[in-house]
């Protein structure tokens, strides 16, 4: 059979249940729910100050009705952070690299911004529509634009989280392969060769990061927008 | 061996003698909900022994993420063993 670099992304079956759903159950199993203890373990110690600390930065810049969204918020920030750190472990499934589980976030979440803005203070939703300050001629073309560059945020959403995961997960393994096959030939190469490899995977660590922030922080900039 | 006599059914795995290993599993409750049961009390033990200590450190963590690398590699022998057997990459 032929092997290509793209393999990394299927989702191989075992016994009849796809990689995936181990890989999507895996944040559930390693993060403690909260319990009504006063002191906690340090796991769940930590994990209660970052959930605390992210979700009073999110919602800062957020009116009053908007704070319902605080909840999806932090748990899809965690979920995909989770599930992007989780990838970069060895012989490990990044969901995030299927454009089918991104666009599934964010069409329906970009999509309630959108209808809720329009039910419940339509003007100001369609107003969002048209700059402040254009010139009278180009108003016709700008409309058309804005209203173009709307439809467009969930795609842009999910193919960004997709392309950045993707591009790195096949960089990492490009150059690992280089790595491999140069250390029997020329070591000195491969050494150069492995410095790259290590300052790649620092890299993706915090692209992991960033894509799964930058994720949430848009989708509460639609919402801001909206509410 | 001064213990009251306990059901075999009701003994944990490692009570079990060989001989009633067949009772003790056609006893076990495999309905879903008893699976489900089975997951969190095997769920509980760990955490508690582990993660909810006063001074749990990354080795708790650490011992679920190595299970997890393991648990993938095995699911994806079958595609993985093509990488390994072949003669030009």
């Amino acid at each position: 059979m032929v092997t290509s670099f793209f393999d990394q992304f299927s989702s191989p079956l075992f016994m009849g249940i796809p990689l995936m759903a181990l890989a999507l159950l895996l944040p559930w199993i390693l993060l403690p729910t909260p319990s009504s203890r006063w002191l906690n373990n340090r796991l769940l110690t930590l994990q209660n100050w970052f959930l605390g600390m992210f979700t009073r930065q999110l919602l800062l810049p957020i009116n009053h009705p908007g704070h319902k969204w605080a909840l999806i918020l932090a748990s899809l920030m965690i979920f995909l952070l989770s599930l992007n750190l989780l990838g970069l472990l060895p012989y490990t499934f990044t969901p995030t690299t299927q454009l089918s589980i991104n666009l599934g976030f964010a069409v329906p979440l970009w999509l309630a911004t959108v209808l809720i803005g329009l039910r419940n203070q339509p003007n100001l939703s369609l107003a969002h529509l048209l700059p402040e300050g254009t010139p009278l001629l180009l108003i016709p073309i700008l409309i058309i634009i804005e209203t173009i560059s709307l439809m467009i945020r969930p795609l842009a959403l999910g193919v960004r989280l997709t392309a950045n995961l993707t591009a790195g997960h096949l960089l990492i393994q490009l150059i690992s392969t280089g790595l491999f096959v140069l250390l029997s030939l020329q070591p000195a190469v491969a050494i150069l060769t492995g410095a790259l490899l290590l300052m790649l995977s620092l890299l993706e660590v915090a692209v992991a990061i960033i894509q799964a922030y930058v994720f949430v922080l848009l989708l509460s900039l639609y919402l801001q927008e909206n509410v | 061996m001064l213990s009251p006599p306990v059901a075999i059914v009701e003994k944990r795995l490692m009570d079990v003698k060989l001989g009633e290993l067949g009772t003790w599993l056609g006893g076990r409750d495999f309905t879903p909900n008893g699976i489900i049961a089975s997951v969190r009390r095997g769920h509980d033990r760990y955490y508690n022994k582990y993660i909810n200590v006063k001074k749990g450190g990354i080795g708790g963590v650490a011992m679920l993420l190595a299970g997890y690398v393991a648990l993938s590699y095995l699911w994806e022998y079958d595609h993985l063993k093509h990488d390994r057997w072949r003669k030009y990459h």
